[in-house]
Order: C-alpha cells, then structure tokens, then sequence
C-alpha cells in the first residue's frame, strides 16, 4: 500500500496530458467573436487608391470575400502579403482590404511595389471600423458570406496551412450555396 | 557572418548537452573515473558556448542586423541601445536562449561549488542538467532558431520591440525570473541523482538547501518586478492580475516555498525524504508547466505570445518525458517511510508539515484556476475564463491560516513541543495584535472586519517573530553577544517572515484604502483627488528617439504646498504606430499618486485617471525582504563546511532556531 501511494503523482500526470494535448489544438484566441453570425458593422470609408471613392458597408454584400487588415508598419502583413497575392492571382480567390491606421502615400507605395492582392482597400486611417470589428492587432482575416455577414475570423498571418485547413473549406461551402 | 556563428556553436552546445547526458550517467553506471569526471569539463564547455550564442544574438542586435528575422521582429535602428539588448529577450526565441544560457549557467555553478559532492552523484547530477539542456536546445534549433535569417529580402528596418517591454523593468524582470525558475532544476537534478543513487539523507537535503534558497529568491525578485512593471506600465494600476503567465511563475514559488521549509526539516531531522524529493520534482514541473503554458499559447494572457501549436507539441513530449520519467522514478525508488514518526502532534515538524500542506494545496487552487479554462475546453465543457474573484476567494484562506502558523512555527521545538510554553510565548503578542487589529484600521479611516483581519495577521506575524528574536537573542553575556551567536539563516527568516508580514499590511491596505478618479482636466483648473489638488499646468507635444508623445504636466498640491509636478505621457511608437500610457507617479512610503493620460477631449483639456495608492510600495519591499533573507540564509557559514561533516544527526537543540 505504501508504495502504491507514491504512484498518485504520476496518475495525475497521466490525466492532465492528455488534456493539454487536446489543448494544443484549440485556440483561445477563436473565442468566437461577438461579431460572427453579425453583419459587418455599418462604415463609410474612403477607397485607399482614390479617395472620391466612398465605400459603404452595403457595398460588401453580394459575393463571398475575405476581409484583411493590413498596414505597411505591420511586419508580419509582409510576411503574408505573397501569399494573399497568390491567392487572387491563381484561386481568384476575392480578398478586400482594411488599410488600418495607416498613412496613405506608403500604403498605396506598398501595393505597387509588392503587388496588389486586393478588389479595393478601404482607408482605415483612425482604426474606426477596426476598432468596431474588434481588431487586435493586424494581420486579421474575416471571412463574410453574400448577405455581408461575418462568418470567421483568423487572427494572424494567413498562410498554406491556414488557407488549406480552415479559410479554403469554409470560403468554397458559402461560395456553393 | 556573426548570426551564422551563433547557430553554428549553438548545434554545437546541443553535441555537448548530450554528451553531458550519456557520458557522466554511463560512467557513473559503469564506475569509470574518466567518464565521470568528463561532466566538469561538458558543463563548463557547454556555458561557454552558449553564452557566445547569446552574444552572437545580442550583436545581431545592437548592429540592426535586420536580415536575421527575429532581429527584425523585435527591433528597430531608432531604438536606445539599452532596449536593443534588452530586446534579445524580448521576443519567443530570445528568451528561450536566455532560458538556456541561465540553465548552463546554473549548470556550471554546480562544477563550482560542490567540488565536495562523492563523485557519483555529482556527476549524475550534472547529466539530469545536461538532459534538460538537450531538450531545450533541441527544442530551440528544431522549432524557434533566433538565427534565421530572411533572405533574400532581408527588412530595411525593424518593427520595433513591443512599446510594452520597451522599460527599464523588461530589462530586468525575464533574466532575474528565469534565474529563478530554472534555478529549481539544479534541486530537482539532486533529486534526481539521489533517486538513481538511492542515497536520500541528511547530506542530500544539506547539499540542496542553498540551491533551493537561491533559486527561491531570485524568483521572489522576478515576480515583484514582474508586479512592479505591470503597476507602472500597463497602466491601469494593478499590481497582480492573476493571469495565467503570473500564475505559472507564482505556483513554482509557493512549491518553492514549501521545498525550503521541508528541506530544513529533512536536513535537521532526516524526515519527509519522499515527501522533499517530490516537492522538488513539482517545483521544477511547475516551471516547466510555466513555460508550456506561455509558450504554447493554449491560455489567453496579457502575455500575449505567437500561438505555435508545434512549438506546443514539443514543450508538451518533454514536459511528458521529464515529468513523466521523474514521477515513476519517485515511484519506483522513493523511500516508504514504515516505522513511527518520532515527532508528536504538536511539534516544529508538524507545524512545517502542515505549512507544507497549505502552500501545496494553494497552489492546487491557483493550478485549477488556471488549467480551468483549458480543461473546460478540451472536454467540451465550454469556453470559460476565471478571474481574480475565483483566485481571491480560494487562495486568501490558505494564507490566513498560514499566517497564524507562521506565528507559532519558529519558537516550537523539534519532536515534542509543550503547550504551556508556547501559549506563554505568543500571549503578548497576540493580545497587542487584537488591539492593534481594532486601532490601526480605525486610524486609517475605514474600520472593517476584513482590515481588522488583515492587521491583526500582520501584527501577529511581526511581533512573534520579534517576540522569538527577543527570546532566542537572550544570553548571560548581554543582549549584544546573544544576538551575534544567532546564524544567519534564523536571520535570513526573520527578515523573510517580516516580509511577509509587510506584504500582508500592503496587499490589503492597497485593496481597501486606495482611490481612483476618473475625471476631466481643464488647463489651469485645479481639481481634487484623495485630499490632494491637481491642476493641468499645460499640454505639449514632445518626440522621443522612437515615439512622438503627448505630454501633460500636472503640478500636484497639499494645502497649497507643491508637492511635485507630474508629466504623463500618451505616446504613439512609429514603426508600430501603437499607443501606450506612460504614467506619472509620485511614490511614497505609505502611499503613491499616480495619474495616468485618457483621451483627449478637446485642446486644452483630457480625460485624466488619477488614482491614489496606499502602501502599495509595501508589496514589492516585502519581496524584496523575502528575497534578503534568502540570501542571508545561504551565506551561513555551515554549508560551507559540508565536506567536513557527512551526516548529521539530530542536533536541533544546540543549534539555536536554525531552519
């Protein structure tokens, strides 16, 4: 018996892990954002290549797109901006950008120099429909349906895995409907 | 070139690391003098490595080496130079190399300072520390190498350190932590080495102690600059959020807490082997646990770090493999203890038990909290976030009561303490607490049961610490010769126990009698706040090397005397264009000011949070107490002369209150 109770630690042990196991493929920051199953919030906002363009948030609805927050400060927006040019020039896959808290002449530096991936973006110049959307930090990608609704949203650089596992399914289901 | 050479030595510490692994483990199997003795020579080879691939990352650095990525990621040509080197630690990779030059640096400490130790064991102890340096520098070099390089497009510049770390208290906080932290893998390598040896006596836990004390206290520093930086930077006044990075370096610490209590009584009375051996086997899982938690992203945090779910898994294989391996060693060898204790109910050994049993049960509370939110998830149970009300409610009970030990604990005697003595000993001290519970909240102002427990506790523990110095320091020769003949380990507690004390006064007089306005100021309307006038001398607009800033000036004032002027900050950092809240503080002994910049409302007026602090310096000075008396303690003369004596017997009643 006395031996047996030194066994208890490792039982214990033996629980936990594969829990954290289980853990490691879930993601806290997908706490479902309030925003998913919502509309996109209402905006007005400039086109970042011309800005007599004004673009509402009706103006979302109609086709299944990605939503992708950017900026030219973002590092890590580099790191993924192949990648999204990839996506529109060979999947066609329709991607529109948030130019978010930015300035406008870098930003428009930026896209003819390292290749326009997007419809159009948006000018997010004061972080407004970021700060409705309830952006942490930028890169983001929301995916929204027809009906201009949010459906998901990724937090963090897009990439093969991202797209593949997650984005492509999901963008290809609300694209049949 | 100089990033090349980093990674190049850096697979070479990892040939070592192994061979520091299997060289000394089989010579010990095998007897082999040679092979034993080769661990000095694989240990002091390993930190000199490592450390040149620290300083290979940190020139990296400070020449803007931005074609390295991590560089990139966490630098930027306008910053300081200071905040460029304190920047190598700034991110992932970083601070997991800083993470393992600490480890061989604690791992070459051990080749210095117990050159006394049987050969054997020494050497298995240095390969449990060649193991886990394996592991990490694996883990490092398959899945987070700070030297890769991103070319052919190296950046033009880098995107800046995160603004939050970019403070004097960064630069301290992680190296002083993870001293802390991976200074318990040299104990739980003891532990280990004497598991495999099957030697578990006095002399182990003697050999243990300082290492375990020195670890502790380090670790006690790192939290409370860790508290202390979260106070003034993150801006919202808080000194403790239990997040769950705080909790995974704070649940090491109360284990560690427990481990260097129930080493003493293992040292003085060979007792609770099995139960000392486990502690130090948690103490060490803990910060490993640490580490998996933060650095696999599975819990949200304030920390906010890159959710890798690879890096993850490999924390997670040798998390199993270290813990896993150590446990069902314990299992297996640990000693079963099957003849009487030799102590009765009310002696110094039952009272460390039980000081034991609390701090190991709070620290179960503090794990469950924090492992909620993840188990919930992974059972689909839902998602779940548990917060301070949760911690608060389970943890401070234990503290009470841990309290009301710790006022007894130090003036019982070993195997049987008698009654009458003890109720003779604390009568005074507890009487003038009961007064003091009622008087000192109804001074402050604010008279509730909560401040009378809170106060009564830290009296209790102060003046029966003082009561037992008083007692113990007795001597015929004069008050001045008895208190020389006291060690400096029974100092080393007094001055930890005090610490405590204080930080029971600061942590909850801070909680009751603080206050915080939220308020708008006009330029050159005055307001008030706390007793004090506050008027908005002006605004300006000012650029530091890497932000341009608002910057109000506030004068501050009692009964029309200025007291000090104060110049918050609301900086925008260029490269990321993020905003932080640099807050003013007038700090004092009993309380601190603090005003921290809102939004702007117009031109001449802002939103303004003002808050006033009462004694919450006390927090930090208790830790730092803490920590003195660590350090105190593992100066004593008498483990530095461990060669001399192999086996102690039970000497407690010379040895005057000497834990």
């Amino acid at each position: 018996m006395g031996r047996l109770k030194l066994f208890v630690p490792l039982i214990a042990l033996l629980i936990l892990l594969p829990l954290f196991y289980v853990g490691l493929s879930l993601d806290p920051n997908s706490m479902p954002s309030a925003l998913v199953g919502n509309p996109v919030p209402e905006f007005e906002l400039p086109m970042l290549e011309d800005d007599t363009k004004i673009i509402r948030s009706d103006d979302l609805k109609g086709e299944v797109a990605l939503l992708n927050i950017w900026a030219t400060w973002c590092f890590a927006c580099k790191a993924e901006h192949p990648y999204l040019v990839r996506l529109a020039k060979q999947e066609g896959v329709k991607i529109i950008g948030i130019n978010y808290r930015d300035e406008r002449a870098p930003a428009q530096k930026w896209l003819k120099e390292l290749h326009n991936p997007y419809q159009y973006s948006l000018f997010d110049k004061e972080g407004r429909l970021g700060l409705d959307l309830g952006v942490t930090g930028a890169p983001e990608t929301y995916v929204i349906d027809r009906q201009g609704i949010v459906r998901y949203r990724h937090i963090g650089v897009v990439d093969e895995r991202v797209w593949q596992e997650t984005l492509k399914p999901l963008y290809q289901s609300l694209s049949a409907n | 070139m100089v990033p090349e050479l980093g990674h190049l030595v850096l697979i070479l510490a990892l040939l070592v690391s192994a061979a520091l692994f299997v060289l000394p483990l089989l010579g010990a199997q095998l007897r082999s003098l040679p092979l034993m003795l080769s661990a000095r020579s694989l240990a002091s080879g390993q930190f000199v490595l490592i450390a040149v691939a620290f300083g290979c990352l940190s020139w990296a650095f400070i020449h803007d080496d931005f074609s390295v990525a991590y560089v990139a990621n966490h630098s930027n040509s306008l910053m300081p130079v200071y905040y460029k080197v304190s920047a190598v630690w700034g991110g992932h990779e970083g601070s997991l190399l800083l993470w393992i030059l600490m480890l061989s640096g604690w791992t070459f400490a051990i080749t210095l300072f117990s050159k006394a130790l049987p050969i054997d064991l020494q050497s298995r102890v240095l390969a449990v520390m060649g193991f886990i340096a394996t592991g990490f520098l694996m883990f490092i070099l398959f899945t987070s190498n700070p030297f890769d390089r991103i070319l052919p497009l190296a950046a033009l510049e880098g995107s800046d350190l995160n603004p939050l770390l970019q403070d004097p208290g960064l630069i301290f906080h992680p190296p002083l932590l993870y001293m802390g932290y991976v200074g318990f893998s040299v104990v739980f390598a003891f532990a280990i080495a004497a598991l495999l040896t099957g030697k578990l006596d006095s002399a182990w836990a003697r050999w243990s102690r300082p290492w375990a004390t020195t670890a502790w206290a380090f670790l006690t520093i790192g939290l409370a600059l860790g508290s202390w930086w979260a106070y003034y930077e993150l801006g919202w006044g808080g000194w403790w959020f239990w997040d769950p990075v705080e909790n995974a370096a704070f649940m090491p610490w109360l284990v560690g807490t427990a481990l260097i209590h129930s080493l003493a009584v293992t040292e003085k009375r060979g007792l609770f082997k099995s139960w000392t051996i486990l502690l130090a086997i948690f103490t060490f899982s803990l910060s490993l646990l640490g580490t998996f938690l933060v650095r696999s992203g599975v819990l949200t945090s304030v920390h906010a770090f890159a959710n890798d779910p690879e890096r993850g898994l490999f924390i997670l294989v040798f998390l199993a493999v270290v813990v896993g391996g150590s446990l069902l060693l314990f299992a297996v060898r640990a000693p079963v203890v099957k003849s009487a204790p030799g102590f009765t109910l009310l002696s110094r050994e039952t009272l460390l038990l039980a000081n034991n049993a609390l701090l190991v049960v709070s620290m179960l509370t503090v794990l469950f909290g924090t492992l909620f939110p993840l188990v919930a998830d992974a059972l689909k149970l839902g998602k779940y976030s548990v917060g301070a009300p949760y911690f608060n409610l389970t943890f401070l009970p234990f503290m009470v009561l841990i309290c009301l030990l710790m006022g007894i604990a130090p003036s019982s005697r070993w195997k049987r303490t008698e009654v009458g003595p003890v109720r003779r000993t604390v009568m005074a001290p507890l009487t003038l607490s009961l007064v003091l519970a009622l008087v000192v909240p109804w001074l402050l102002g604010d008279l509730t049961l909560g401040m009378a427990l809170a106060t009564f506790l830290g009296s209790w523990v102060t003046l029966t610490t003082l009561k037992d110095l008083w007692l113990k320091s007795a001597n015929k020769n004069g008050r001045a010769k008895g208190l020389k003949q006291l060690s400096l380990s029974y100092y080393g507690m007094v001055i930890a126990h005090l610490g405590i004390a204080l930080a029971v006064f600061g942590v909850c007089f801070t909680s009751h009698y603080s206050d915080e306005q939220k308020l708008r100021m006009d330029v050159g309307k005055p307001v008030e706040v706390a007793g004090y006038q506050f008027t908005l001398e002006r605004l300006d607009e000012i650029r530091g090397p890497n932000y341009l800033a608002d910057q109000a000036t506030v004068t501050m004032k009692k009964e029309d005397r200025v007291l000090r002027v104060l110049q918050p900050q609301k900086r925008r950092y260029l490269a990321g264009g993020q905003i932080m809240t640099e807050v003013a503080i007038d700090p004092g002994f009993t309380r601190d000011v603090y005003i921290a910049m809102g939004d702007k409302i117009d031109a001449d007026s802002w939103a303004m949070r003002v808050h006033y602090k009462a004694f919450v310096r006390w927090i930090w000075l208790a830790a730092l107490m803490m920590a003195a008396g660590g350090f105190l303690a593992i100066i004593d003369k008498r483990y530095r002369k461990r060669a001399a004596a192999p086996q102690v017997g039970v000497s407690s009643m010379t040895q005057k209150g000497a834990v």
